[in-house]
């Protein structure tokens, strides 16, 4: 019964945040909203947070120091997410779209 | 050899559970065509990220993780998509029909990278511990070695609400 001891091991939690940092970076390509994009970038953070966290229990030398870490990165996350969804409102109310290919003249 | 029905193997099945939580969550939510539905896949992965660590030792972490993301940003988000009324489902796609199998090639790439550089390399455990993690030494090095961090990840977070709040409120009589 080898794969029930797979919480003591420093590669699960490796192999798992590589795995949500891969699938938001498909993500935030395939998307084609905005708000979908937001979804991807914050899989994307929850998987750094994960890597921040497995080094911070196997590896650190102080045990709290990725904790503050990941806390750091809610704050972080919290912002972002309440900042684009700002620019996602002022953006529906001047397009009525919130559709990638609809803000083309976005483009400089 | 750990009996499937001790609490070592019980554990462990709760952990694996956790895992395909998580991996199930994200998938849904980069993969469902309805906004709401992607929402929802995103809470589901950000409670098993919040199982994983709840096994990292850090129950403190575990539970701020269902507080701020579960509780706070999802339903921001939420908020957000019932404000701006979209259908992603009309799919009027104009863009080039490679973009999806490109992605998909370029994000396997990266997830073999990491996943491979993360078991091929040797960790080094530390030597010694200077204390054990727990909530009383978080909040300790939290207002003490950190404080200056803590003191300034506050003042962005206020700005950013402040400022969130001043980009929606502009031109909203137009």
């Amino acid at each position: 019964m080898n794969i029930l001891v797979l919480s003591n091991s420093l590669h699960t939690y490796l192999v798992i945040g590589a795995l949500l940092f891969g699938i938001g970076c498909y993500g935030l390509v395939q998307r084609q909203t905005f708000i979908g994009m937001l979804i991807s970038a914050e899989l994307i953070l929850s998987g750094a947070s994960l890597n921040f966290m497995a080094f911070n229990r196997f590896l650190a030398p102080d045990p709290t120091v990725g904790q503050v870490f990941t806390l750091f990165i809610m704050a972080i996350a919290a912002a972002e997410a309440a900042i684009a969804l700002s620019i996602i409102i002022a953006v529906y109310r001047n397009y009525k779209s919130i559709d990638t290919e609809d803000v083309m003249d976005l483009k400089g | 050899m750990i009996s499937l029905f001790s609490v070592e193997g019980l554990s462990g099945l709760l952990f694996l559970a956790f895992i395909g939580v998580t991996l199930a969550g994200a998938l849904i939510a980069t993969s469902a065509r309805s906004l709401i539905r992607s929402v929802a896949g995103l809470a589901l992965c950000f409670l098993g990220v919040a199982g994983l660590y709840y096994y990292l030792n850090s129950p403190f972490v575990a539970l701020m993780q269902i507080l701020i993301y579960v509780g706070a940003i999802c339903v921001t988000i939420i908020f957000a998509v019932m404000l701006a009324e979209s259908s992603e489902l009309k799919q009027v796609t104009s863009r080039n029909g490679l973009v999806g199998p490109l992605a998909f090639l370029t994000s396997g790439i990266l997830v073999f990278g990491l996943a491979a550089l993360a078991l091929k390399t040797e960790w080094i455990p530390a030597p010694c511990l200077v204390n054990r993690g727990t909530v009383e030494d978080l909040g300790q090095s939290l207002l003490t070695t950190y404080s200056m961090s803590f003191e300034l990840i506050s003042v962005v977070l206020l700005v950013a609400v402040v400022g969130s709040l001043v980009l929606a409120r502009t031109g909203r009589d137009k």
